[in-house]
């Protein structure tokens, strides 16, 4: 069952600003979508006007082509998965997951066996007799999704069910969470403050920032061709490097920051101040003796596999590089950073007007 | 002790760092705290057991001997009679009459407290605008002593200028004669007591109520049930170690019911009003009886132990989750 948000927007009557602000999108039947911001970017709201909870200021929302304002929730045949999972303390697990298919007055027979297989789904049968506070967080977390199993819905929405969890469990739970959709064929929006995880899940990811959608496309899209400085900063750990520059001369081939560190550029720019973001992975950093070189080293973190060092340019602005293996390098020391070529262009509204070298060999390689 | 800590031969021997060399010492410390600890536990006891002693021990014991003589007008035991008190007690048809109209207004008023304040607190809990000055009200019965509001609901009762019964003749309905009708005296004090406990529940059913998780209400919704059933399901399951809380706090504050009665009946009409606590008084206070007052403690703090006692085993199970 698909969903179409069209112009949706959430205001207060007590504030200035709508929280959000013509929400538009298409999210398609058996896809998982995450929606992406920081704190605040109102993603939550976004996902209760979905499930019908909070009233949608203006717009439309449809669920399978019928028009679902004002509808309540327990007619939009969706299930919901709460950040604080929202077990009930008093029931045990196996109530827990009856909860809803009881209100509704299934029969007792039918309400067994459903509530049956959402456990083993989640490999949960031993626990059935147990109540919330017997289990540990991550069981919590599976209680919560047989309880959206059970009800048999075809679409589920999912409010930052992993982010009480610790970074181990949370990685296996992104895997579960995936196959588990997969398997049942549910339409999955997924709320989520985690690049990582809209990465990692993700059909389609919808970014939102300052009450807006700031881009709608697959994962690697938006990794590969950010629409502006926001997007770019948000996904990619460490963060890009978002260089000011001028071109001085009109119809210039050759973006400088400093005598080293330059892009040359396929297409001639127009005058003006332009933002120059490349990934910490398109630097290098080539250690250099005495004075000489452009930057100072200031921190560095030896991962194992990669090295990320951060720098100070002479001209005062940091800079994150990323270096395969492990580098050996000293805090102060002096090095130059050059540009490998890839880079993305933004002008002075921080849109994307410019890529230059896209995807590189390194970034994408076919399986053998 | 010191031996204990030596490291064993056969295991290889730690460094002896300065770190270890601490831990020796500290270890030699607790033992040496652990011998001080119970002069200290007694004297931390000490202030709290003396006062403890003096005004509830003693007048207890002292109680129950007294329970078990008979007592001149000053209340000094005179002759040894065992448990002869407490058969003759149990004989006395009017002790029987106040032991049921202390269970009538008991439950009455646990009842009523528990339901009113429930309702008040589920109003105070929805998001009216102004809901801010109710919340106030409900609660302001808290700061009103015994005495006040035993008087103006005693102007409230009053037959004549009473406002209850301008209302009820302003809705064509019978006058009652509140507090000279033995039925209605009961149902007159147990009002007025709900009304003095109703502030205190109120606010505990609130907090209880706004400490419910939201996101429970919006799982359910989701999930398809109507506000009614989240009532039943979700509110009262929640709130029920509160509702429990409350219960035993009412049952054993009504149980001890004196100032209400002593200034709004008296005991009266013909007793109707004479409860347990209030008959304690008249016949030591009163009467002079100090002998038939103790047994009478006795039997009441017995009734309340009991009381309270299966309320714990009843509920416990229920309301634990």
């Amino acid at each position: 069952m698909g969903i179409e948000l069209r112009g949706i927007t959430k205001a207060y009557e007590h504030a200035a600003q709508p929280v959000l602000r013509e929400v538009n999108a298409e999210i398609q039947d058996g896809e998982l979508f995450v929606i992406v911001g920081p704190s605040g970017c109102g993603k939550s709201t976004l996902l209760r006007m979905i499930a019908g909870i909070i009233p949608i200021t203006a717009g439309q929302l449809a669920i399978d082509g019928q028009v679902m304002n004002g509808v309540p929730p327990k007619d939009r045949k969706l299930s919901m998965v709460f950040q604080s999972y929202a077990l009930y303390p008093f029931l045990d697990v196996a109530a827990n997951v009856a909860f809803g298919l009881k209100a509704r007055k299934m029969p007792v027979a039918e309400i067994k066996k459903r509530v049956t297989e959402a456990l083993e789904m989640v490999n949960l049968t031993k626990y059935r007799a147990r109540k919330p506070r017997e289990l540990s967080g991550g069981q919590r977390q599976r209680v919560a999704l047989a309880r959206a199993i059970a009800s048999d819905a075809k679409i589920c929405l999912m409010d930052e069910p992993l982010s009480n969890l610790d970074a181990q469990l949370r990685v296996k739970m992104r895997a579960e969470i995936r196959e588990l959709q997969r398997k049942l064929g549910l339409t999955l929006i997924y709320v989520t403050h985690d690049q990582t995880e809209a990465m990692t899940m993700a059909d389609h990811v919808m970014v939102l920032n300052d009450q807006q959608v700031q881009q709608i496309d697959t994962p690697l899209d938006i990794y590969n061709h950010p629409a502006n400085h926001f997007v770019a900063q948000f996904f990619g750990t460490p963060q890009i490097n978002l260089l000011t520059v001028k071109a001085e001369q009109q119809a210039t081939h050759e973006l400088r920051v400093d005598s080293a560190l330059k892009v040359v550029l396929k297409e001639p720019l127009a005058l003006g101040t332009y933002t120059l973001g490349i990934r910490p992975n398109q630097l290098i950093a080539t250690t250099v003796i005495g004075d000489t070189g452009n930057a100072q080293v200031i921190n560095v973190e030896t991962l194992g596999e990669q090295t990320i060092i951060e720098a100070i340019l002479d001209s005062g602005v940091p800079v994150r590089i990323v270096q395969a293996g492990q580098v050996q390098i000293d805090i102060e020391q002096r090095i130059e950073v050059t540009a490998k070529g890839a880079a993305f262009i933004f002008d002075d509204h921080q849109q994307l007007i410019v890529e230059q070298g896209g995807i590189t060999d390194d970034q994408l390689v076919t399986a053998k | 002790m010191i031996s204990s800590l030596r490291p064993s031969k056969r295991r290889p021997q730690p460094q002896l760092t300065p770190e270890t060399g601490s831990q020796v010492t500290a270890g030699i410390k607790n033992f040496e705290l652990k011998r001080n600890d119970k002069y200290y536990a007694w004297l931390f006891l000490g202030p709290s057991l003396l006062v403890l002693s003096i005004f509830v021990f003693y007048p207890m014991l002292r109680t129950f001997y007294l329970s078990l003589f008979l007592t001149d007008n000053f209340g000094r035991p005179t002759v040894f009679v065992g448990f002869q008190n407490y058969v003759n007690l149990l004989a006395t048809k009017s002790y029987l009459a106040s032991l049921q109209a202390t269970g009538i207004y008991v439950v009455g008023v646990a009842t009523f407290t528990i339901i009113v304040g429930l309702l008040l607190a589920a109003v105070a809990n929805q998001k009216i605008k102004g809901i801010e000055f109710f919340r106030t009200i409900f609660t302001s019965t808290m700061g009103v002593s015994v005495s006040v509001s035993a008087i103006f609901w005693l102007f409230m009762f009053n037959p004549s200028i009473g406002i209850l019964n301008k209302l009820a003749v302003g809705l064509h309905l019978p006058v009652v004669n509140w507090l000279t009708d033995p039925h209605w005296a009961m149902v007159a004090v147990i009002m007025t007591s709900v009304w003095m406990h109703l502030g205190f529940t109120f606010l505990i059913f609130f907090g209880a109520l706004q400490s419910v998780p939201k996101t429970l209400y919006d799982a359910a919704d989701v999930a398809g049930t109507n506000s009614r059933y989240q009532f039943w399901h979700i509110t009262l399951p929640m709130i029920s170690p509160t509702l429990f809380f409350v219960a035993v706090i009412t049952l054993i504050s009504s149980f001890k019911s004196f100032g209400l009665i002593d200034l709004m009946t008296a005991g009266g009409p013909t007793n109707a009003t004479n409860l347990l606590v209030y008959r304690v008084y008249r016949d030591a206070f009163v009467d002079g009886n100090y002998a038939l007052a103790s047994t009478e403690s006795i039997v009441l703090a017995v009734i309340i132990a009991l009381i309270t006692l299966i309320q714990f085993k009843l509920l416990a199970k229920r309301v634990n989750y």
